[in-house]
C-alpha cells in the first residue's frame, strides 16, 4: 500500500527559490498566454510564503506548521514554496508584534498563532501591538484537555470528585495566565479548593509532577494526554475526571470525540449543580476555552490580503483536509479533530477574543485573590 | 530482548542509515563549530526534511546531529575563547589558557577524545538505564532538583578560592541578572526596567559570549601578538592531549558517568553539569593551582560530561517526552514530525527505536569525534595568527552569535553591556565562572524552592535524596578548606614548589582602582535593585532579594577584609581597555543604523587593512569572505540581521 506523501521538502526548495520563481514566472506566462481569459478568474499565488512561527524550532506549534506546510504547498495552486521564520520571544508575543507591523498583505505573509498568543491579548497584556481583528483566519485546529487525579482520591471518577470537592489539592502550571488558565476556572466552578503550584516551563513538566505524586490533578491535552495520561489510567496511576469539551459549529460545547465515554466540565458542573453553569466565572472559561483549545492554533493572514487569495488558501485547505492520506496523518498529529476553515473561525474567534468589562473585572479579581496574580 | 537488540543494531549499519547518520554528524560539525548556533539551528535546518521519511533513517539523521553538537562547540571554547554553547562554558576556562600558552591542540585533541569515551560511556550506561529510568527519574522531586542546583552553585565556593567574596559577590550579581523576567511562581515581571527586550530576561548565550569571549578579545588585542603566547609544536602537543586522557581515565569515567546520569533528569542537564564535573576535577585534584591558568584536567572534566550527558538527556525525552536540554527540546520535535509520540510507548512498543537511537549516539560520536581529532592539528594554528587578523572575524562571529539568541537589537546591547562588566571582572580578577554559575542557575534555583515549598511543605528538606546532596554541598565546601590545612602543615616537606611559585593565600589578597570601583558600583546596585524589587509580592521578590543580600553582604564582607588586612596595593588598568570597548558600541550603533552586513564587511576591510596592517587583496578577500558567510547563513538558515539603512537596498 503507499499512500501520497506530500513531495515537498520546504528547505530544499527555499535554496532553489529563484529557479522556482522564474520557472513559475514561466509557467504563468505561458499559462496565461494559452487559456487567455478564461482563467481571468484565477488569482495569483505568490511563489513564496513566509510563514512567521512567533515559537521556537520544535515546539508545538512549529511542529504543527511543519505538518501543515507541505499539505498547503501541494494544494495550493502554483505550489508556492513556504518557508518557516521562527521568531521565538515573550511567549510568542514578539514575533506576532513584528508581523503585526511588517506583513505585507499580498498573502505572501502568514502567521501562526496558539493560545499563547491569544491570551495576552484578551488580558490587555502590555506588550502585545497586535489586534485579530487586523487578520483573517484561514485554518484553525482545536484540541481538547482532560483533567485526571490521583487514585488516592478515589477509584472512580465520581469518587474522585467528591474527594476533590471536600479537600484543598494541587496541580502542577506554567503561570497564572497560561493555558491552564480555564481549566483552573473550571475547577473553581465546580468548588475544587485548587493550589496552583506555578512555574512549570511546559505541561509535561506537570505531568512529572503528577506522577511524582507531588501534584494531586493534573491537565493535559490531548494527544499529550493520548500517548501519555492513558498508560497511567490503564495502570491503575491517574484517573480520569472530565474533559473540556469541544466547540460546535454553533458554538456550543459538546462531548470531545477523542473521549466520547468522558462527560465534559459542562456535564459534571450540571450534575453537581443542578444547573448549567453562568455568570462571569463561566464566561471567562468559555472565552478562553474557545480560544485557548477550540481555537487553539490558527493560520492567519492580514487583513487587506485579497478575498481570492484567502479564498484560494481556505480551498486548498478544505481539498486536502478531506483526503484519506491527510486524515491518517493527522491522526497522530493533531489527535482526532479536524481543522477548522473558513469564515466559521472568524465568528467564534470574535466572539472568543471581546471580553466584556464585568469579565474582565471578575477574572482580574479571581487571579489576584486566587492566585496572586495582577494582570 | 536479545532479538531486539540484535535487529537494531542491525538497523544500525544499513547502508542508509549510516548514510544519513554521516550527514547528521557532518551538519552537527558545521553548526557546531560556528558559535552561538548549536543544537537549535542544526534540528531546524535537518526538520524540513523529516515529514516523510522513514524514522529509522530520519532518527540517525537527527542523531548524528545531537551527538556531535557538545563536541564540534569545542573549537570555538578552546581556540577563541567564545562559549559556543552552554555545553562548553566550563572548557572555556581552562582551554583557552592552554591555547595561551600554546598548547591549543593538546587541549582540543584530549577534549575530543574525552568526548568520545564519555559519549560511549554514555550509551552503554543508557542501554541498561533505559529500561529501569522511569522510577528513578520520577524520584527526583522538586525538592532534589533544587538541591542540586544549590550544588551547582556550591561550585562558586570551589572555584573562587581564596577571593571567596569576590565569587560571591559575583555570583550575587549574576543571581540578580538571571533573575530578570518574570518570577516563575506568580508571573510578575521584575527588574525589567520596562525595557521589552529584559521581559524574557537575559539570553545564556549573550551572557557567555559577553562575560567570557568579549574581554578575552580586547585583551588580545591590548597586548598584541597571536593567541598563542608560547610558541607550540603542534604535533608534540596533539599526541600530549591523548595521553593527557589515558593519564586521566578515571576522571574521564567519572565524569562521563556524572554525566549521564545527571542528563537523565529533567529540566537541569546541561546547565549543572559542567560546572559540577569542573569543580569535581579542581577537588579530586592534588595540586588544584594551575585550574582556570589551563590545567589539562579543567578541559577533559567537561568535555567528558557534556556528550554522556547528551546521551543521558534522551532518558526523559524519550520517556516522559519532557527535554532535558535546549537540543532536546528540537529532538522532540523532530519526534513528533516523525509520527513518534515520546512516553511509555518508546519502551513498551518501540524498543527497537529506542536503542537505535542510542547506538546511533555512540556511532555518531565516534565518528564526529574522530574528525575533529584529525581536524584538531591544523585548526589549532589558528593560534598562531597575529591576533589582529583574527580580532575582526571574531567581533563579527560572536555579534552574529548573539544577535540569533532573540534577533532583537538588545542582544547586541546586552552583549556590550555584560561585555563591560567581564572586562571589569577580568582586570580585577573576579570570577567570571561564578558569575555565569549564578546567572544559569538562578532561575532553576527559584522555580524548584518555590515547588518543593509549595508540594511538600517543610518535609520536603527531610527527604533522604535532599540529605544525601546536602551532605555532597557541605563536602564541597569544606573539603577544599580542610585539604589546605593539611597541605599548610606538609608545606615545609614541598619546598622546591613553594620556591618557584609564590604562594596563593599570602599574596592573593591585593586591591587595586577596579576592585574599588567594582565593590562600590555593586553596593549602589543593591540599593537601587532592592528599591526595584520593592513592589513585589513576597513570593516573587524572595530570589532577588536573596541576590541583593548576597551580593551586598560579599562585598561589605571583602570591604571590611581589606580594612583589617591590609591587601598589597595592585595597579589595574582599564583605559586602553575603554577605549576598545568604546569601539564595539561605535560598532553595533554603526550596525544599527547601516546595517549589519555592510558594517560588518567594511568593518573587517577597515580593520585588517588599518590595524592589522595585512596587504590589501589579502583584506578584501577576507571581507568578502565575511560578505560570503553572512549571505550564506541568511540563506540557508533563514537567518535575519539588523537590516538599518544600507542592507535592504544592497542585499535583500
Amino acid at each position: 500500500m503507499k499512500t501520497r506523501k506530500p513531495s515537498s521538502f520546504t528547505a530544499s526548495r527555499l535554496a532553489l527559490s529563484r529557479v522556482t520563481r522564474a520557472a513559475a514566472l514561466g509557467i504563468a506566462i505561458a499559462g496565461a498566454s494559452l487559456a487567455g481569459n478564461a482563467q481571468a478568474a484565477e488569482v495569483e499565488v505568490p511563489a513564496n510564503i513566509k510563514w512567521t512561527v512567533p515559537f521556537g524550532v520544535g515546539g508545538g506549534t512549529d511542529v504543527w506548521a511543519r505538518f501543515f506546510s507541505p499539505w498547503l504547498s501541494d494544494y495550493i495552486s502554483g505550489e508556492p514554496t513556504i518557508m518557516i521564520d521562527n521568531v521565538p520571544g515573550g511567549g510568542s508575543i514578539n514575533g506576532a508584534n513584528l508581523f503585526a507591523m511588517r506583513a505585507k498583505a499580498d498573502g505572501s505573509n502568514w502567521l501562526g498563532t496558539s493560545a499563547s498568543t491569544q491570551y495576552p491579548a484578551m488580558l490587555d497584556d502590555r506588550r502585545v501591538r497586535y489586534d485579530y481583528s487586523e487578520w483573517t483566519p484561514i485554518l484553525a485546529t482545536p484540541t481538547g484537555g482532560v483533567v485526571y487525579g490521583q487514585p488516592s482520591l478515589g477509584d472512580t471518577a465520581d469518587a474522585a470528585i467528591d474527594a476533590l470537592l471536600s479537600q484543598p489539592v494541587k496541580l502542577a502550571a506554567q503561570n497564572p495566565t497560561g493555558l491552564e488558565l480555564p481549566v483552573l476556572i473550571a475547577l473553581d466552578l465546580l468548588g475544587a479548593d485548587v493550589q496552583a503550584v506555578f512555574g512549570m516551563r511546559s505541561r509535561g513538566e506537570g505531568r512529572l509532577a503528577f506522577e511524582r505524586g507531588e501534584a494531586d490533578i493534573d491537565f493535559q491535552t490531548s494527544s499529550a494526554y493520548l500517548s501519555n495520561v492513558t498508560p497511567l489510567v490503564e495502570s491503575g496511576k491517574a484517573v480520569p475526571l472530565f474533559s473540556l469539551g469541544l466547540l460546535d459549529d454553533d458554538g456550543k460545547i459538546v462531548r470531545d470525540p477523542a473521549f466520547p465515554d468522558l462527560p465534559t466540565f459542562n456535564e459534571v458542573y450540571q450534575a453537581r449543580h443542578g444547573e448549567a453553569p453562568s455568570g462571569p466565572a463561566y464566561e471567562a472559561f468559555r472565552k478562553f476555552f474557545a480560544s485557548g483549545f477550540a481555537l487553539q492554533k490558527l493560520i492567519m493572514v492580514p487583513r487587506d490580503t485579497p478575498q481570492e487569495l484567502v479564498d484560494a488558501y481556505r480551498d486548498a485547505a478544505r481539498e486536502f483536509v478531506a483526503t484519506d492520506e491527510f486524515k491518517q496523518d493527522a491522526e497522530a498529529q493533531l489527535g482526532p479533530y479536524t481543522p477548522v476553515i473558513g469564515d466559521v473561525i472568524q465568528r467564534h474567534l470574535e466572539d472568543a477574543m471581546s471580553i466584556d468589562e464585568a469579565t474582565r473585572e471578575w477574572l482580574a479579581k479571581w487571579l489576584e485573590e486566587k492566585h496572586n496574580a495582577r494582570i | 530482548m536479545l532479538d531486539i537488540l540484535l535487529s537494531s543494531l542491525g538497523q544500525l549499519f544499513t547502508l542508509s542509515h549510516l548514510l544519513f547518520m554521516t550527514l547528521g554528524v557532518l551538519v552537527g560539525l558545521v553548526v557546531g563549530i560556528i558559535p552561538g548556533l548549536g543544537g537549535i539551528a542544526g534540528m531546524s535546518l535537518l526538520l524540513p526534511f523529516l515529514y516523510g521519511m522513514e524514522p529509522t533513517v530520519a532518527l540517525g539523521m537527527l542523531m548524528g546531529l545531537v551527538a556531535v553538537i557538545p563536541t564540534g562547540d569545542t573549537f570555538a571554547s578552546v581556540l577563541l575563547g567564545i562559549p559556543g554553547s552552554s555545553a562548553s562554558q566550563a572548557t572555556v576556562i581552562d582551554g583557552f589558557s592552554l591555547a595561551k600558552k600554546g598548547q591549543a591542540a593538546r587541549a582540543l585533541s584530549s577534549a575530543f577524545l574525552a568526548s568520545m569515551i564519555g559519549g560511549l560511556i554514555g550509551a552503554v550506561v543508557l542501554t541498561g538505564f533505559i529500561l529501569i529510568a522511569r522510577p528513578l527519574v520520577l524520584s527526583f522531586s522538586s525538592s532534589e532538583l533544587f538541591m542540586l542546583t544549590l550544588l551547582g552553585l556550591s561550585m562558586v565556593a570551589v572555584l573562587s578560592g581564596a577571593d571567596l567574596f569576590k565569587g560571591l559577590a559575583a555570583c550575587g550579581l549574576g543571581l540578580l541578572v538571571g533573575g530578570i523576567g518574570m518570577a516563575p511562581a506568580t508571573g510578575e515581571f521584575r527588574l525589567n526596567l520596562d525595557i521589552d527586550y529584559l521581559f524574557d530576561g537575559l539570553p545564556l548565550v549573550v551572557v557567555g559570549l559577553g562575560i567570557f569571549a568579549l574581554p578575552e578579545i580586547i585583551d588580545l588585542l591590548v597586548k598584541r601578538g597571536a593567541i598563542a603566547e608560547k610558541p607550540c609544536r603542534l604535533g608534540e602537543g596533539w599526541r600530549r592531549g591523548i595521553q593527557d586522557v589515558g593519564e586521566q581515565r578515571g576522571l574521564v569515567a567519572r565524569c562521563a558517568a556524572i554525566g549521564s546520569l545527571v542528563g537523565t533528569i529533567p529540566g537541569l542537564a546541561g546547565s549543572v553539569v559542567d560546572w559540577l564535573t569542573y569543580g569535581h576535577a579542581v577537588q579530586s585534584a592534588k595540586d588544584s593551582s594551575e585550574f582556570g591558568k589551563g590545567d589539562i584536567r579543567g578541559v577533559i572534566a567537561p568535555e567528558s560530561a557534556n556528550n554522556a550527558c547528551a546521551c543521558g538527556a534522551m532518558v526523559p525525552t524519550l520517556l516522559f517526552g519532557v527535554p532535558g536540554s535546549g537540543t532536546a527540546a528540537v529532538f522532540l520535535g523532530g519526534l513528533l514530525l516523525l509520527g513518534l509520540q515520546p512516553g511509555v510507548g518508546m519502551i513498551e512498543t518501540h524498543l527497537d527505536l529506542t536503542y537505535t537511537i542510542i547506538w546511533s549516539l555512540a556511532l555518531a560520536n565516534i565518528l564526529g569525534a574522530a574528525l575533529c581529532l584529525i581536524l584538531a592539528r591544523p585548526v589549532a594554528n589558528l593560534t598562531r595568527v597575529p591576533f589582529a587578523t583574527l580580532a575582526p572575524l571574531i567581533t563579527v562571529l560572536i555579534m552574529f552569535a548573539a544577535f540569533q539568541a532573540t534577533r532583537a537589537t538588545g542582544d547586541l546591547l546586552a552583549l556590550g553591556a555584560i561585555g563591560v562588566l567581564g572586562v571589569l571582572f577580568k582586570q580585577a580578577n573576579w570570577s567570571r565562572p561564578a558569575f555565569l554559575i549564578g546567572f544559569v542557575l538562578a532561575p532553576g534555583a527559584e522555580a524548584y524552592f518555590y515547588q518543593a515549598v509549595q508540594f511538600q511543605g517543610t518535609d520536603a528538606f527531610l527527604r533522604p535524596g535532599v540529605l544525601i546532596i546536602g551532605a555532597m554541598i557541605l563536602a564541597a565546601m569544606f573539603i577544599p578548606v580542610i585539604g589546605k590545612q593539611i597541605k599548610k602543615r606538609r608545606q615545609p616537606m614541598s619546598v622546591g614548589a613553594a620556591a618557584t611559585e609564590p604562594k596563593p593565600d599570602a599574596e592573593s589578597h591585593r586591591l587595586g582602582i577596579i576592585d574599588i570601583v567594582l565593590l562600590g558600583a555593586l553596593l549602589a546596585l543593591a540599593a537601587s535593585a532592592w528599591v526595584n524589587v520593592s513592589e513585589l509580592s513576597l513570593i516573587g521578590g524572595i530570589m532577588p532579594r536573596l541576590a541583593i543580600a548576597i551580593m551586598a553582604l560579599a562585598c561589605l564582607a571583602e570591604i571590611v577584609r581589606s580594612v583589617v588586612r591590609r591587601p598589597r596595593w595592585e595597579r589595574q588598568t582599564f583605559a586602553r581597555e575603554a577605549i576598545w570597548l568604546v569601539g564595539f558600541f561605535a560598532l553595533v550603533a554603526a550596525m544599527l543604523t547601516l546595517g549589519f552586513i555592510t558594517t560588518a564587511t567594511l568593518f573587517t576591510l577597515v580593520f585588517l587593512l588599518a590595524i592589522a596592517k595585512l596587504k590589501p587583496w589579502v583584506t578584501v578577500l577576507m571581507a568578502l569572505g565575511v560578505l560570503a558567510f553572512l549571505l550564506a547563513m541568511a540563506e540557508f538558515l533563514t537567518l535575519t540581521y539588523p537590516q538599518g539603512i544600507l542592507d535592504p537596498l544592497l542585499f535583500y
